[in-house]
């Protein structure tokens, strides 16, 4: 065997050693020396973080017979993952050492970064069966995590059907990917490309397409496999939800464009473009709807979060690098906003318990700086400039509409009609926090030194991503060299 | 970059911007809105003797001071900035507006600072609108103008805020929703086939490569984007509300200057870009503007609340702006632009005064108040001048601007234009009928409360306020020609190449 194709695998190996160190540490050190376990795992991964963005990273390789390849692109859509899971371990660090949570704490960071590795394993897969492995990594140990606010009935029930739903959705994909086996005799994702290229259409390829759909449908919570969603971001501790909500999506959706393209590519126009165009209408609209009506702020955001896994499939449906770049774009930027989104909630959480969005209500009187954050996320999440939200959502809509066809016109008109109900109800919270006049339940209160590095760095993130134009024309010249649409 | 005066536009407001977040009391927030302001001012008349200079010159480019710095290369996309008469003529209105809305806010409670904070960002969003000649920093700029009403209203209104504020928000960002797609629709169809894909507005009037189909396409959503703005029929029901509920300075500077955007965003997008499709769908756009001129008019007469019948005469007014700029000649044009001034100029004063007289009374229905000429007459006095500018005095702006309009209108011969030329006239008789109920009942009518009788005459910051405006709108009245021919360069230009107009 030759051992030298594992240093293709240095993002994997990287993260595989900052996981063993955290869990030596946790495990033999004396328990003086455990209290700093928040701050080593910190600082690994954050050196973990820094090694990802060095430029010896940058050139394709493949391992084992091509299971496994990595290339400039999936290196960055891996550090822009790394960026999201750092802030969620600085945000949840105060958590991490709360009383109750004290004991787990080990565990929470050991199951956190074998999740990642599971998402790692999925971005590169080009076999299924590795794709799978890194699938069921990312998705069981999670309900482990859902399930940590151990006093707090709703964590279990959260857990107990995220882990049914997370089973039942890899059943499906499951019986999906037989299909495709049994129609191209193989599980390589170059191989099946081949065989449908040749092979008619059958009527067997859209049922496995629509399992295949279904099941990476249900990690992605998109509409109608969404239902999971809002009871388990609320049952969460927020942290999870955090996690959960931004980058196992991120890493779900980049997955998901790798396996559509690369396997299902040349069926694009006559099975999954329709599949998927339905999808992102429900997508959207439903998760809107339903948000507006949403009182508890972890709940609401988990529909705010299923519209815009619809406007990051926009990048999908696009099938060219314009989409794929304003994807990794828009994941880039939903990760800085949405966390720092749910580091105001913790933060909150964390001292007072309250998580209703009326108890947001005069929050600007007592604390000024939580608030302008929160209004910052909202702005970012609702697209209005010149915070980076506005250019990611303008960008996918750019790169969906440079596919051309009317039906593409009508999708990006539908989903923009949307973006004026999610404005309503995204500025529901700064009507809350700014406008009402009504007392503050949340008395003034300074938070913790990780809560305010956390929502540092996310605020930065929101203001400096979209103008600094660097990132955004990084990826796109970085997706345009990429061969993920050399097939075509 | 620093080398083109147009770019200060932006970066005067941005260092008030940080100079605000460092002040600690109302005297330094009200220094650096006044620096900032005046400073603005000189700009705007700088640039204007500039261009006015260069053109005497002989300068024969469509636009002056034009610049572009790459942004997103591989999108092509640039913050690319430009200037014509018309947009000269838009900055200064502008900077006038924003000087005399500081001088308005004067005593703005609760959080000056964050008051001033939205305001100044809002200029930051107008200023660069005008400035703009890439179609996605011009929408960006858009963008930015509009989220700060939310909070402005939101926070500093009065009575129904709330509900007007959201809707004033939604409906606008509901215009800037078509908008988008029109404009990302414009740019994919730039170039002819395989050349470099562009948002350059003058790039794109120089190809000419939208073609006839995608331009019944495109037109209709950047029209109707920038319509909502310009308080086009059926979409203008924001508008009551929202300035209605606005605090002084921030009614001033939208009804002034943000519902300009719409008009000017007409003009310079859609009709500019997409010249046969807005020849042959303009008579749709007609009848709906012809609906806001006389249907605005109509409802200013039955309002009793003085920011009501303001806010209804400005949806008139502003439709006569798009209807102006629908009729697709030089003259109308030339008025359409007129009116733009005119309309900011006066409306601003209008509103201003309201802040005033509300400030003192403390209601805004005309029913209880009454005889405010002996009490306080320099205010009263202003509000007569703003009202013979409004319904079209000659001398003052209005008449000039109208007078243009409907000139230009009547040069189209056919039925249709004639019919709605005449009924958008009509406007002007019943423009007369409220403004004039409004100024007998309020200005000479019996003194309704005796608390009133106490009241106080304007303070030195609200007169500078107002008579900035007054000499303004009486300039424009006076020597319209002046105007007329910074505007006009424009129109001798390419854009009606396209249609053989004259």
């Amino acid at each position: 065997m030759d051992y030298s194709q594992f240093l293709a695998m240095k993002q994997e190996i990287g993260l595989l050693v900052v996981f063993l160190l955290v869990f030596l540490f946790d495990t033999f050190m004396p328990k003086k020396a455990q209290g700093s376990l928040s701050g080593i795992t910190c600082l690994l991964f954050a050196l973990f973080t820094a090694a990802g963005f060095c430029p010896c990273q940058l050139a394709d390789a493949d391992a084992f017979a091509g299971m496994y390849v990595t290339s400039p692109v999936m290196v960055t859509i891996k550090n822009i993952l790394n960026v999201g899971v750092l802030i969620v371990l600085i945000q949840s660090c105060r958590w991490a050492n709360s009383d109750i949570q004290i004991m787990r704490r080990g565990e929470f960071y050991e199951l956190l970064l074998v999740t990642l590795f599971g998402m790692y394993l999925m971005i590169s897969a080009r076999h299924f069966l590795l794709f799978v492995i890194g699938l069921e990594a990312a998705s069981l140990p999670l309900a482990a995590m859902v399930a940590f606010d151990k006093n707090r009935y709703e964590s279990h029930e959260a857990a107990v059907k995220y882990i049914l739903t997370a089973v039942f959705s890899s059943a499906v994909f499951l019986m999906g990917l037989s299909f495709v086996y049994g129609l191209t005799g193989s599980l390589y994702f170059a191989k099946i490309y081949e065989a449908l290229s040749v092979s008619p259409e059958s009527p067997m390829l859209i049922v496995a397409l629509a399992f295949v759909i279904a099941g990476v449908g249900f990690k992605l919570s998109l509409v109608p496999f969404h239902l999971w969603t809002a009871d388990v971001y609320q049952g969460a501790p927020t942290s999870v939800t955090s996690y959960l909500s931004v980058i196992s999506k991120g890493a779900a959706a980049f997955a998901f464009l790798v396996i559509l393209v690369q396997v299902f590519g040349t069926v694009y126009s006559q099975v999954w473009e329709w599949m998927l165009y339905a999808i992102i209408i429900l997508t959207i609209t439903i998760g809107n709807l339903f948000a507006i009506r949403q009182r508890n702020m972890k709940r609401f955001l988990a529909f705010s979060s299923i519209s815009q896994a619809g406007y990051i499939m926009l990048g999908v449906i696009a099938y060219n690098y314009v989409g794929m770049a304003s994807m990794m774009y828009y994941i880039l930027v939903y990760v800085f906003s949405n966390l720092a989104a749910f580091g105001v909630i913790s933060a909150i959480e964390n001292k007072t318990g309250l998580v209703g969005m009326d108890d947001y209500k005069g929050l600007y009187k007592t604390n000024p700086r939580l608030s302008v954050a929160m209004m910052l996320a909202m702005f970012s999440l609702a697209g209005i400039p010149p915070f980076a939200g506005f250019f990611s959502k303008f960008f996918i809509f750019t790169g969906a509409i440079q596919q051309g066809s009317i039906a593409i016109y009508v999708l990006v008109l539908i989903a923009l009609i949307n973006t004026i109900v999610s404005l309503y109800y995204y500025l529901l919270v700064v009507k809350a926090m700014f406008i009402s006049e009504d007392e503050c339940k949340v008395a003034p209160f300074r938070s913790s030194c990780s809560e305010r590095l956390g929502l540092w760095i996310s605020v930065a993130g929101i203001v400096f991503l979209g103008i600094v134009s660097c990132v955004y024309n990084y990826l796109l010249e970085l997706s345009a060299s990429s061969d993920i649409f050399a097939g075509l | 970059m620093f080398d083109n005066i147009l770019i200060y536009f932006v970066v005067i407001p941005l260092i008030m911007l940080g100079g605000l977040a460092l002040c600690k009391n109302i005297k330094q927030i009200r220094t650096v809105a006044v620096i900032g302001s005046t400073a603005l001012i000189v700009l705007s008349v700088v640039l204007l003797m500039g261009y006015l200079e260069q053109r005497a010159a002989g300068a024969m480019a469509e636009m002056l001071y034009v610049d572009s710095w790459t942004w997103f290369t591989p999108l092509n996309i640039n913050l690319a900035v430009g200037v014509d008469g018309i947009s000269v003529a838009m900055l200064m209105l502008s900077s006038i507006i924003v000087f005399a809305g500081t001088f308005a806010s004067w005593k703005i409670n609760p959080l000056p600072k964050e008051f001033f904070l939205w305001l100044i960002l809002l200029s930051v969003g107008v200023f660069g609108f005008f400035i703009s000649i890439d179609l996605f920093t011009m929408f960006m700029f858009y963008e930015v103008a509009l989220i700060p009403m939310y909070l402005l209203i939101g926070v500093w209104g009065s009575g129904n805020k709330n509900y007007s504020a959201m809707k004033l928000t939604l409906m606008l960002m509901g215009g800037s929703a078509f908008l988008m797609l029109g404009l990302i629709g414009i740019y994919y169809h730039s170039a002819p086939e395989g050349g470099q894909l562009t948002w350059n507005i003058l790039e794109i009037s120089q190809n000419g490569a939208i073609d006839k189909g995608w331009q019944y396409f495109l037109f209709p959503l950047t029209f109707v984007g920038f319509g909502v703005l310009g308080a086009m029929f059926p979409f203008h029901t924001w508008s009551p509300d929202g300035h209605a509920s606005a605090p002084t300075a921030v009614s001033m500077l939208h009804a002034g200057v943000l519902m300009k955007l719409g008009g000017y965003g007409c003009f310079r997008v859609a009709i500019y870009l997409m010249p046969e499709a807005a020849n042959e769908l303009s008579w749709i756009f007609l009848i709906l503007t012809g609906i806001s001129v006389v249907y605005g008019a109509f409802s200013a007469c039955v309002q009793t609340d003085l920011k009501y019948i303001n806010a209804y005469s400005s949806v008139s007014h502003c439709g006569l702006v798009l209807f102006a700029i629908l009729m697709l000649n030089t003259t109308a044009m030339t008025g359409a632009i007129m009116q733009m001034l005119s309309h900011g100029l006066m409306t601003a004063l209008f509103f201003a005064l309201i802040g005033m007289i509300y400030g003192r009374t403390h209601t805004r229905d005309i029913r209880l108040m009454g005889g405010l000429m002996k009490i306080m007459p320099f205010l009263a006095v202003c509000y007569v001048i703003a009202g013979m500018a409004s319904l079209g005095l000659p001398g003052l702006s209005g008449f000039v601007a109208e007078m243009t309009i409907f000139v230009g209108s009547f040069q189209h011969a056919d039925m249709f234009h004639r019919v709605f030329t005449i009924v958008a006239c009509c406007s002007i008789v019943i423009t007369a009928v409220y403004i004039l109920r409004v100024v007998g009942k309020l200005l000479f009518g019996p003194v309704q409360d005796k608390h009133h009788l106490e009241l106080t005459d304007a303070t030195w910051w609200e007169r500078l306020s107002a008579i900035t405006l007054i000499v303004c709108v009486a300039a424009i009245g006076c020597f319209p020609n002046f105007f007329n021919e910074l505007i006009n360069f424009t129109f001798d230009g390419s854009i009606f190449k396209v249609l053989g107009m004259n």
